[in-house]
């Protein structure tokens, strides 16, 4: 076999790497290359022409100092002349030289090309392989240009050597992932198929690699591939351990070839021919039984390899999902690797067990390992192999282990590592919610969190306990108890006091009656955190004081004095020194029975995702919670609060933060993002109103004689529209069905088609209660903007009245005709108005009715659409916005979005395969608005950049503010 | 499933974090390729100082994982997709250090240092476009013999 010596070849080069190791500083090393730079440079321009072992030397060295961290300027023609030389070592440096600085120096490509033109065509297989790897290394849009129909030539010819056909395999598949609209697929495609019965082992192995990528984008054209892969697989699994010679690795046939084989299988479904499946599911239990098997070598090269390929099978078992017996079997192998004593094998099963967890069939053998899995949380010595414990013991919860897989994952918190403890509260306070039975127990899973890992709880986690426990009146009274309890200790988390803060504020009269608990006991234990607190827990202190005043009027004297108080009333901070200044004003100036109304209890938010569900997901990134996490939210979708009936489109935060309290409004909701689905009744907004008028300097301007709220709502105007109408109205960008509201009185229910510049929108209303609502009106109107062109109206909306009666539980339905005039920002709005009980409500939202519901989609081929790209060059017809992702970034759901959109998603026409163009025409009756996008996500980032180019401006920037919050 | 690049990047890094080999399957600019260099060597110089024996050589991290090897002082590490076969790349690493190994006649980490640029025709035998090539180690060893023949 062949030894090589140190540098052999080039001593010049070896000195230079020794003198280099033996500098003793920083300095003398840069000193050293200086001075070797400055010596190559002399060579490179001196008049004596330099032989080729010369340049090569220089340039070898050239790329050791860029390798070393230093900018190279020079050198690069000398290392383009390296390759016309016909000596292999030279050509190799010349190579290597241009691949590794490629990046940063592409003009150099340009020179190249000719090069490797000559090379590839030098019938010389060392050569050949030498340009189709520079082509693989650098794979630059240029090289696909000139080389990618050339490529499929060289890979199928009859006479190409082995050797050529691998690398020509793994470069054209190089230049289908960064130029897909180059390669273009031909008469060679079904023989690259063919490629899989090679006899050549590294050829299969080679070329399964680009088949696999191929049949991902079109799978109906490489379909063949399934049989004849099945047939290789099935070939390799029965031969003997040294059948296959070369190929068998510590006495694993082919082991590289097998995975690869597997996988390709996982980008189709199960077969269909009877015969192919067979003969496929034979192989799956081979691979099972020889797991059995008495190993054939104590080596650990072995085991890995064998089960390299389990493995791959079992995860081509979950992806069929289809065999019972196999997917049992597999958890079966995976609960005896649990106990293996290799760690990467404990960390594999459980990993690979997660999966199984979601699929029905094989959910239950998984719950049988829930001791197993326990004790690897307890006991693993690696934070990652218990970081798997916790995912699979997350997966495998269901109703019936609930309690058992919480009670441990809390008492592992305590001795949790830092850097999985918030992922951990996310998880214990999702499965409490989602299989809590009585909820009492929820509350009590959540305070202990808080107490256990305080500061690892974040804010949806404790939001969404205020949110629970307001919308169940059946645990409100243990709760204040529970929190009255935790408050006792000396030393308790800020979390806490928050919590306690709300939940007193709104239910401290549930306890109020025992002694021990009583209205001014409550009061003093909240207090005296106060001075430890940070001014957004103060602030929230304050806001329930003023709900004691309230709920409690003998604690109306002690309160008054906390917040006449200097500290108080002149504190430097503006928020707390106004609130204590407005709460003071109104617990002195207001009638009971105003202050009932203005401080009443917090109405019940609208059911929607867990908040912390959303989070969790956003933390893991796309994939990694994956499809388990939103089936199973599916499968126990409804069922709780918790419960998921929307897809993970919906799945983000901004969604769901609608539906939690933020973090400085408390109970009364005084900044703006007040809570949702405070109703129309909400005291919050009403409040708000009151102080907008009369402002905290003066406040008796706006008070009167007989009490300062005469003014106030139920008014007859149309209301504001709602906080959350804009998020409301995002919802629907992308669809053009769905519900729109809900609150506890009221759905409403949309449904809309649109063709050309005119829609079609049917809204449903729907009456939740038991009582009729009386006075039902329904008005459409455009505003500001809109209304401004009088004599140009953008939108026009016309609709019949509704019947002014609704019943209790009955639906009406009312027509919207749409006809877009010309391109416009705002959406419409639509307020409703009824009586309830006598009580008028009152509501305005925004009519999920955008511009871009008039696209027509425009298929384009590359070239047209960047022609077109060009033609809209203005810089005003460009809209650009880079955000970060709020959604989930699979791309399954990203086309769905861009569907969904109106436009035509185009494929094949951007050269990085992971970006996505559209292009569509908005139809207005005045004019046709061209549109193009580009959609460019960085995963690793977790950012989007997005593109619009229109022939109008105003619809280029429209279009970009509406996107940018889609995905 | 989604076939991106499989391997993202190929690193041999030295206990002092010193890079022996760094070979790029995907475009990252110098920076970023720093970055990387640096929290790779985070990443596995971390969990080797618990317990190497007991460590586990797969790393999460951002979203690719690492699956890493340590022979004597130098790392052996391969950057995949999450979703990819841990194992299979594990051998797949150790399958190159035994090429190594014979090719260069007991491999040390010298031999990486003064021969740079014959390491970068090894990989490319084994690995390439960030697919496995070839995983013959005969097949391999007679290409870069018959390589080293030619002048």
């Amino acid at each position: 076999m062949p030894a090589v010596s140190k540098g052999d070849g080039m001593r010049g080069l070896a000195v230079f790497i020794s003198d280099i190791r033996n500098c003793k500083s920083k300095e003398a090393e840069i000193k050293r290359i200086n001075k070797e730079l400055a010596n190559i440079r002399s060579k490179f321009k001196g008049d004596k022409a330099l032989d080729g072992y010369s340049k090569k030397k220089y340039v070898c060295k050239l790329l050791f100092i860029f390798l070393l961290g230093h900018d190279i300027d020079f050198g690069h023609m000398e290392a383009v002349n390296l390759l016309s030389s016909n000596k292999y070592t030279e050509k190799q440096i010349g190579y290597l030289f241009i691949s590794v600085l490629v990046n940063s120096n592409s003009e150099l490509i340009r020179l190249i090309n000719n090069a490797i033109k000559n090379d590839l065509s030098s019938r010389n297989p060392t050569f050949m392989c030498l340009a189709l790897h520079c082509i693989a290394n650098v794979g630059s849009r240029e090289m696909a240009e000139a080389f990618a129909s050339e490529i499929p030539r060289i890979l199928v010819a009859g006479d190409t050597m082995d050797s050529v056909k691998q690398s020509a395999a793994l470069c054209l598949l190089r230049l289908y992932k960064t130029s897909p609209d180059l390669v273009l697929m031909g008469e060679w495609t079904s023989r690259v198929v063919h490629l899989l019965n090679d006899q050549h082992m590294g050829v299969v192995t080679a070329a399964i690699s680009l088949i696999t990528c191929l049949s991902q984008k079109n799978p109906d054209e490489f379909k063949t591939c399934v049989s004849l892969a099945v047939s290789r697989l099935s070939r390799i699994v029965s031969s003997a351990s040294t059948d296959l010679q070369d190929y068998t690795y510590y006495f694993v046939p082919a082991p590289w070839l097998s995975c690869k084989l597997l996988r390709l299988l996982q980008c189709y479904p199960p077969p269909e021919d009877g015969a192919v499946k067979g003969r496929l599911v034979e192989c799956l239990e081979t691979i099972l039984n020889k797991a059995q098997e008495p190993p054939k070598s104590k080596k650990v090269q072995h085991s890995n390899a064998k089960n390299a390929i389990l493995f791959e099978a079992i995860s081509l078992i979950i992806h069929y999902d289809s065999e019972p017996n196999l997917l049992v079997r597999a958890c079966n192998q995976l609960g005896q690797f649990l106990q293996h004593r290799e760690t990467n094998l404990r960390y594999l099963a459980l990993e690979s067990m997660c999966t199984l967890a979601s699929s029905e069939f094989s959910h239950e053998a998984v719950k049988t390992h829930i001791e197993t899995v326990i004790n690897a949380l307890k006991t693993e010595r690696d934070v990652s192999v218990r970081q798997r414990a916790a995912d699979l013991l997350y997966a495998m919860c269901d109703r019936s282990n609930a309690k058992q897989i919480v009670a441990e994952m809390l008492s592992y918190l305590e001795t949790a590592d830092y850097s999985i403890r918030e992922e951990m509260v996310l998880k214990v306070a999702i499965l409490a919610e989602k299989y809590a039975v009585d909820y009492s127990w929820y509350v009590d899973t959540i305070l202990n969190l808080i107490r256990i890992a305080g500061d690892y709880v974040s804010e949806e986690v404790w939001y969404r306990v205020i949110q629970i426990v307001i919308n169940r009146d059946d645990v409100q009274g243990y709760a204040a108890k529970t929190v009255f309890e935790a408050l006792q200790a000396p030393a308790c988390h800020e979390n806490m006091v928050k919590v306690g803060g709300y939940i007193l504020g709104e239910f401290g009269n549930l306890i109020a009656g025992d002694p021990r608990s009583s209205p001014l006991v409550q009061f003093n234990l909240l207090h005296s955190k106060f001075h430890l607190c940070s001014v957004p827990t103060r602030a929230l202190l304050l806001s329930a004081y003023i709900k004691f005043i309230n709920l409690f009027p003998e604690t109306k004297a002690t309160i008054q004095e906390v917040l006449r108080c200097d500290s108080q009333i002149r504190n430097s901070d503006v928020e707390l020194q106004q609130r204590a200044v407005e709460y003071l004003k109104l617990s002195s100036i207001a009638s009971t029975d105003v202050l009932a109304t203005v401080l009443e209890e917090m109405p019940p938010f609208p059911e929607r995702e867990s908040s912390i569900l959303a989070k969790l997901k956003k933390k893991k990134g796309p994939g990694a919670v994956s499809v388990t996490e939103l089936e199973d939210s599916k499968r126990e979708g409804g069922e709780l609060n918790g419960g998921s009936d929307r897809g993970p489109d919906t799945a983000a935060m901004a969604a769901s933060n609608a539906s939690t309290p933020s973090p400085s409004a408390d109970l009364l909701g005084i900044r703006s993002s007040a809570p949702v689905g405070a109703a129309p009744t909400s005291a919050g907004s009403l409040l708000v109103d009151v102080f907008s008028e009369a402002g905290p300097a003066a406040p008796s301007a706006a008070v009167n004689d007989d009490g300062f709220l005469s003014s106030a709502p139920p008014s007859e105007d149309p209301a504001p529209p709602l906080s959350e109408a804009d998020e409301l109205l995002n919802k629907f960008v992308c669809k053009n069905n769905g519900v729109l509201f809900e609150n506890q009185l009221l759905q409403i229910g949309i449904k809309s088609e649109y063709r050309q510049n005119l829609g079609r929108m049917y809204l449903f209303y729907g009456n939740k209660t038991s009582v009729q609502f009386a006075s039902f009106t329904t008005t459409v109107s455009c505003p500001g903007e809109l209304q401004s062109h009088i004599l140009f109206p953008q939108l026009n909306v016309q609709t019949k009245a509704v019947e002014p009666l609704v019943e209790g539980g009955a639906q009406i339905q009312q027509v919207l005709n749409i006809e877009c005039l010309t391109d416009f920002s705002e959406a419409p709005l639509l307020n409703i108005k009824f009586r309830y009980g006598g009580a008028l409500q009152n509501l305005t939202l925004k009519l999920p009715v955008t511009i871009n519901k008039f696209f027509q989609p425009t298929e384009m081929a590359s070239h047209d659409f960047f022609q077109r790209w060009k033609q809209l060059s203005q810089p005003a017809q460009e809209a650009q916005k880079i955000f970060k992702a709020n959604h989930s970034m699979d791309t399954e759901v990203l086309k769905a979005k861009l569907l969904g959109l109106g436009t035509a998603l185009l494929d094949d026409v951007d050269p990085n395969p992971e970006n996505y163009v559209c292009a569509g025409v908005i139809q207005t009756k005045g004019q046709q608005v061209g549109c193009l996008l580009r959609l460019e996500p960085n995963a690793q980032a977790q950012m989007y950049r997005l593109t619009l180019r229109c022939s109008k401006d105003s619809v280029s920037r429209r279009l970009c503010e509406l996107l940018a919050e889609q995905f | 499933m989604n076939y991106l690049f499989q391997i993202r990047f190929i690193l041999i890094q030295n206990r002092a974090g010193k890079t022996r080999l760094a070979k790029w399957y995907m475009q990252f600019d110098d920076d970023e390729k720093q970055k990387l260099i640096e929290e790779v060597h985070a990443v596995v110089t971390v969990r080797d100082s618990v317990s190497y024996a007991l460590s586990v050589l797969f790393s999460q991290f951002r979203n690719f994982k690492i699956i890493y090897r340590r022979y004597a002082g130098l790392y052996f590490c391969i950057c995949v997709d999450v979703t990819d076969n841990n194992l299979a790349y594990l051998e797949g690493i150790h399958n190159f250090v035994e090429v190594l190994n014979e090719y260069f006649h007991n491999v040390c980490e010298l031999d990486l240092v003064f021969n740079f640029y014959k390491v970068y025709t090894v990989v490319d035998e084994m690995f390439l476009a960030g697919e496995i090539r070839e995983t013959s180690q005969t097949k391999v060893l007679k290409q870069l013999l018959m390589l080293q023949s030619l002048e």
